[in-house]
């Protein structure tokens, strides 16, 4: 099966040429790699013995007392969050590409994190932009990653956000191509990246499948993610797409709905649903969760919303905080805020078995949610 | 004799800038249609595209533009932006819209020349393109072909890169269509640097500075390069 390129009219490399050869030799590299039995004997190592696989899948019975919810705990995971399963996994592609100098956007910090973090463990030279606004109010991740002995670049121009930092890795990218791997955080960007992305991240869904069958005897009626770039989401629902009964749901911050709200435009290399005005000028989000405010999404869920095997509802950032707090109060859990927006769907979506990934922990937002 | 082209960031006095340019020795116009996250771009032409668009310079505008410019001036003007652009005015929409206000072409840096080939389009190959890439692209291009000089984003550098003399040798042998190299050359001297290796250069982000100046400073900063390229045989 040859490397997806494009999920319906969406995905492509909109990309400068520049960039071509690099996805060219990535795609390649892909292709042998993910049939490649020794790759992946290395990073299952990786995820059992350093990461934290395989994660547990928690009933919380008090925090929704009429449901049989489940939560699959990626904020149990290494670094706190579902994104140290991609950030192993591109590592390991790096070094099989001889590339030693990794770059990476971040917006809440946790891509840069986990990047930061396999840089470390693997010996390699990391760089991660990151908007001043977001290294304003993600300060503790900020510090985390020069601790870890990444360089963090403050982009200081357009939203100072996740959106220019993506733009700016991008650049840094095209000038360094010959040295770099560019370590993208999320399903998003030119291809190879959505497939590869959603593969490494497709151990949650297949992992919650297994527990869910085992435990309950039966597939859940409903699969909820939150959705910012929707590596967490594609890596849950990708397993449960076959499964034509399971409801498959993707949360979006109400600000930055770009399935919800947004129309097909180009950004950062992918065709995809974007927040984006008639002229195709790309807008700005707004969320309360960093990790949620981006105006893109992944392709392959404009593609799965256009073709009606996923939903994709909007949740208010009053919301997102009231199931914050209830998840702490009843089930002793610190849920990130991009992880609440899919708690607060999962409560009124009606269905009774319900798995929720808990895609992070959230004592990163502990400063947001007490400043409010 | 070398061919100069031209980029200037379209905004309302871009026609007055665009004569200048030309009664200066500029030969092609590239005009930059603002876009609100230009991954080709490196600062300069970022921030001018930040104030276009702030000077309300959507896609309707900018064709207004062109049509002005077309009025004043007989050279080729070729709009230069990105594919989301096109994605939102519609591909043929825009290309038809286009060329009716006087485009003769059109660079769009975010688009390899394999995605969307009915565009017809001057194809950008890089240090980086292998030869496969190359003849693709210069198969592909409309009238010349763009050589990025550079690995990386439009803007000035202090020297002329190595890169572009084994990319022109490389581009040379399979194809007989005009190579135009750009992408940091901002002076003279690599004006006529690059004029011994290629059949012409585009300067962007060093024409926009001097845009910001006047029609004046742009004539004069126009003209300096036609001197350097008419010093080359």
């Amino acid at each position: 099966m040859s490397v997806s390129q494009t999920f319906g009219v969406y995905g492509g490399r909109y990309v400068p040429e520049t960039l071509i050869p690099a996805l060219d030799e990535l795609e390649s590299a892909w292709a042998s790699l993910r049939e490649d039995e020794s790759f992946h004997a290395e990073l299952h190592h990786l995820l059992t013995t350093y990461a934290g696989r395989p994660t547990p899948l928690t009933r919380v019975e008090r925090f929704a007392p009429d449901q049989r919810m489940y939560l699959k705990r990626e904020d149990l995971m290494h670094t706190g969050a579902h994104k140290i399963n991609n950030a192993v996994g591109q590592a390991l592609i790096a070094q099989r590409l001889g590339k030693r100098r990794i770059i990476a956007e971040t917006g809440a910090g946790q891509h840069g994190v986990a990047t930061a973090t396999v840089c470390a463990r693997f010996g390699l030279e990391c760089i991660v932009y990151m908007g001043s606004e977001d290294i304003r109010r993600q300060a503790p991740n900020v510090e985390r990653m020069n601790l870890l002995g990444a360089e963090v670049r403050p982009v200081e121009f357009g939203t100072r956000t996740l959106k220019e930092a993506t733009s700016e890795a991008i650049r840094d990218w095209i000038a360094n191509v010959d040295t770099t791997y560019y370590l993208i955080g999320s399903c998003v960007g030119p291809a190879p990246y959505p497939e590869i992305v959603r593969e490494l991240q497709r151990v949650i869904g297949r992992e919650a499948r297994e527990q869910i069958l085992q435990i309950e005897g039966r597939l859940p009626e409903t699969v909820v993610a939150c959705v910012g770039g929707g590596s967490n989401a594609i890596g849950m629902f990708y397993d449960f797409i076959p499964d034509e009964e399971v409801r498959l749901i993707g949360v979006e911050a109400a600000g930055a709905a770009s399935l919800g709200t947004g129309r097909a435009g180009v950004l950062h290399g992918a065709r995809s649903s974007l927040l984006a005005d008639e002229d195709g000028q790309i807008m700005d989000a707004h969320s309360i969760s960093a990790g949620l405010d981006y105006p893109g999404v992944g392709p392959e869920h404009a593609h799965l919303r256009d073709t009606h095997r996923a939903e994709y509802l909007p949740c208010t950032d009053d919301e997102a905080l009231a199931a914050f707090h209830r998840l702490c109060a009843t089930e002793g859990i610190v849920p990130a805020l991009e992880s609440s927006h899919a708690l607060a769907r999962a409560l009124d979506c009606g269905d009774d078995l319900v798995v929720v990934c808990l895609s992070g922990r959230g004592d990163k937002d502990l400063a947001e949610v007490l400043a409010r | 004799m070398k061919t100069l082209a031209v980029y200037l960031m379209a905004m309302p006095d871009t026609p007055e800038l665009v004569e200048a340019a030309v009664e200066a020795g500029a030969d092609i116009i590239e005009l930059g249609f603002p876009f609100s996250d230009p991954l080709a771009d490196g600062p300069v032409i970022r921030r001018a595209g930040e104030r276009a668009l702030a000077a309300g310079m959507r896609t309707k505008r900018c064709l207004e533009v062109l049509a002005e410019t077309h009025a004043r001036v007989s050279v080729p003007l070729i709009p230069m932006t990105y594919a989301s652009i096109f994605d939102a005015y519609g591909w043929e929409r825009l290309e038809a819209d286009a060329r009716a206000a006087g485009a003769t072409s059109f660079i769009v840096p975010d688009l390899p020349a394999d995605i969307r080939p009915e565009l017809r389009r001057v194809q950008l190959v890089a240090p980086t393109s292998t030869d496969a890439r190359l003849k693709l692209a210069a198969t592909a291009t409309d009238g010349w072909l763009y050589l990025v000089t550079v690995t990386g984003t439009t803007g000035a550098r202090a020297e002329l890169a190595p890169s572009l003399a084994p990319l022109a040798e490389r581009a040379r042998a399979v194809t007989d269509v005009p190579l135009y190299a750009g992408f940091g050359i901002s002076t003279p001297e690599h004006a006529r640097s690059a004029a011994e290796l290629v059949d012409g250069i585009a300067v962007g982000s060093r024409a926009v500075e001097a845009a910001e100046e006047g029609p004046a400073e742009l004539a004069r900063f126009v003209g300096s390069l036609r001197a350097a390229l008419d010093s080359v045989a």
